[in-house]
């Protein structure tokens, strides 16, 4: 029972690996190469890579979809533990209505909004410009929900202390409650920078300039374009590219990803 | 001014609320009784655009689209799931390491899991067909023929996702105390009885929310068939997200594409509704 046990847990965990194992050795094959079920590139040279760098910015992008990412997951920290340390620690007239706000808005199909959102965009000129992959996305309700929980765990000691010697609610938040709910803060930075890093749909709707795209964006119209010629090798380079800096960070975190993940989906 | 701290601390929330989700939810509303093109006055026509998507045979086919991706991704999903979560939870010795090698494509962006497939599914020289072709069988249009592409799509997002349910499966797994087992075996109960009547009780919540997220996921499905098929062959990839996509930008009907968004958003809501009272009332 127990040999047979692994023998099946390792075939699921090559089902799941050896995809990504395959794709990094086709992007380094000649186009010959491709199509075979190999370890090793066959024919090896970088020139698929090459290849990509040459017909799209895809540099550009990278740091496009960096900036974007890094800066908007600083703002949801920022929004999201005013708003939760608000939520959870000081009474307020509409305190509860704002919960329930919140709760409404989590539960709103993306659907219904996505026009209007576009046209609000629009309105705004902020088309092509990174102001609509970032305002819209500054603040979340996952990560209100997520601080205000973990605020709401604290001692009161702790804030009657720091209130004793002078310290306003901003100070209180950031200098003393905030290191001792590091855990949530990964949590919340893992989930939004994932969320963004990854998103492609939003900014296929606002970013028509090659110069403002994000990553995924970019590869999916390379993809989808005439640009990639047809070629497997290119196409998948520009994959390989694109996944990398998420894989890189997961064998860094994947403990705190695996949990901020399975948080996130009971909560749903 | 320490009675407006609270408000203060609460402000970004209620402006982003008020642009991102009141105006948008209000605006839609109007928008769907107007024909606008952005740029031209909006133009007042009723009730028309609702009729319409009544007579919109593409409408129509998203939703049927999407309920057959459905139909596979749930149970599909549902059952690998449980079985990896199953042997996991007694495995000790690197259970770390097969979590982390399932959960690998859950963080990878849709668009590079598609390019991925896109290869493995391609007629010609997909690794797919190329090992049927070995084996002395015929192709497969893996993404070529209308009666299968959508179902292509869905043991993809399958792959994508299972990942995820099998660590929430495993969390409702390990909080199933171990004594109801035992008391089981005493009974002489089967490996089959036990899982019927103790494991999938307590695992129902789970159960549930695999379900609606997997739904959710239907109806949000965008990329995937955006890169690979752009919704074909004969629209029978077209998903919801793209139909309303469609309309906005490539005819610029945002009145009608809001519409769409109001009649799929319910449609959702229809779909868990029914869900909901079956999961309870079977388990």
């Amino acid at each position: 029972m127990k040999p047979l046990r692994y023998i099946l847990l390792t075939l699921a965990a090559l089902t799941f690996i050896y995809p990504f194992v395959w794709m990094v050795s086709a992007s380094l094959s000649s186009e010959a190469g491709l199509g075979s079920l190999t370890l090793l590139p066959i024919g090896a040279s970088i020139q698929n890579y090459v290849t990509v760098f040459e017909r799209i910015p895809l540099g550009r992008a990278f740091l496009n979809s960096l900036f974007v990412a890094v800066f908007t997951t600083g703002l949801v920290l920022i929004s999201g533990a005013m708003v939760g340390y608000a939520l959870a620690r000081m009474t307020f007239r509409g305190r509860d209505a704002i919960f329930y706000l919140i709760i409404f808005t989590m539960t709103l199909p993306f659907q219904i909004t996505l026009i209007p959102n576009y046209i609000t965009m629009v309105k705004l000129g902020w088309v092509d410009s990174c102001l609509a992959l970032i305002v819209p996305f500054a603040l979340n309700s996952l990560s209100v929900l997520l601080f205000r929980q973990a605020f709401a765990s604290l001692p009161q000691a702790l804030i009657d202390a720091a209130r004793i010697d002078g310290a306003n609610e901003l100070r209180i938040i950031f200098q003393i409650l905030i290191p001792n709910i590091l855990p949530t803060v990964l949590t919340i930075t893992i989930l939004t920078f994932m969320g963004l890093w990854n998103e492609a749909l939003w900014p296929l709707i606002v970013i028509r300039d090659e110069a403002t795209m994000t990553m995924p964006q970019l590869v999916t119209l390379f993809s989808v374009g005439g640009r990639a010629d047809g070629q497997l090798g290119v196409k998948i380079a520009a994959a390989v590219l694109l996944a990398l800096p998420i894989i890189i960070l997961y064998l860094f975190f994947q403990k705190h990803f695996i949990r901020s993940m399975a948080s996130s989906g009971m909560k749903d | 001014m320490k009675k407006l701290t609270p408000y203060l601390l609460v402000s970004p929330y209620l402006l982003h609320f008020l642009v991102f989700v009141a105006f948008p939810v209000g605006f839609s509303v109007v928008l769907t009784f107007h024909d606008w093109n952005i740029i031209s006055p909006m133009k007042w026509v009723g009730l028309a655009n609702y009729g319409r998507v009544f007579r919109d045979r593409e409408f129509w086919q998203a939703v049927w689209n999407t309920l057959r991706f459905l139909v596979v991704h749930i149970p599909l999903q549902i059952a690998i799931a449980l079985f990896l979560a199953e042997l996991l939870n007694r495995t000790i010795r690197g259970a770390a390491f097969f979590r982390a090698a399932f959960f690998l494509p859950v963080i990878v962006s849709g668009v590079v899991v598609t390019i991925l497939w896109q290869q493995l599914y391609s007629f010609n020289s997909g690794l797919l067909n190329r090992g049927l072709v070995g084996l002395g069988l015929g192709r497969v249009g893996w993404l070529d023929d209308p009666d299968v592409a959508m179902y292509s799509i869905a043991v993809m997002a399958t792959w994508k996702n299972v990942g995820l349910y099998v660590i929430l499966f495993l969390v409702g797994l390990q909080s199933v105390p171990e004594q109801y087992y035992e008391a089981a075996d005493l009974e002489g109960a089967t490996t089959w009885q036990k899982f019927r009547y103790i494991t999938l009780p307590i695992i129902n919540p789970t159960l549930f929310t695999v379900v609606v997220l997997s739904t959710i996921g239907g109806f949000s499905l965008f990329i995937e068939p955006y890169i690979m098929t752009e919704g074909g062959p004969l629209n029978s990839t077209l998903s919801a997200v793209m139909y309303i996509y469609k309309q906005a930008f490539q005819y610029y009907h945002m009145g009608y594409s809001a519409t769409l968004g109001f009649c799929f958003a319910l449609i959702i809501l229809l779909v868990v509704v029914v869900q909901r009272r079956y999961v309870e009332r079977e388990i």
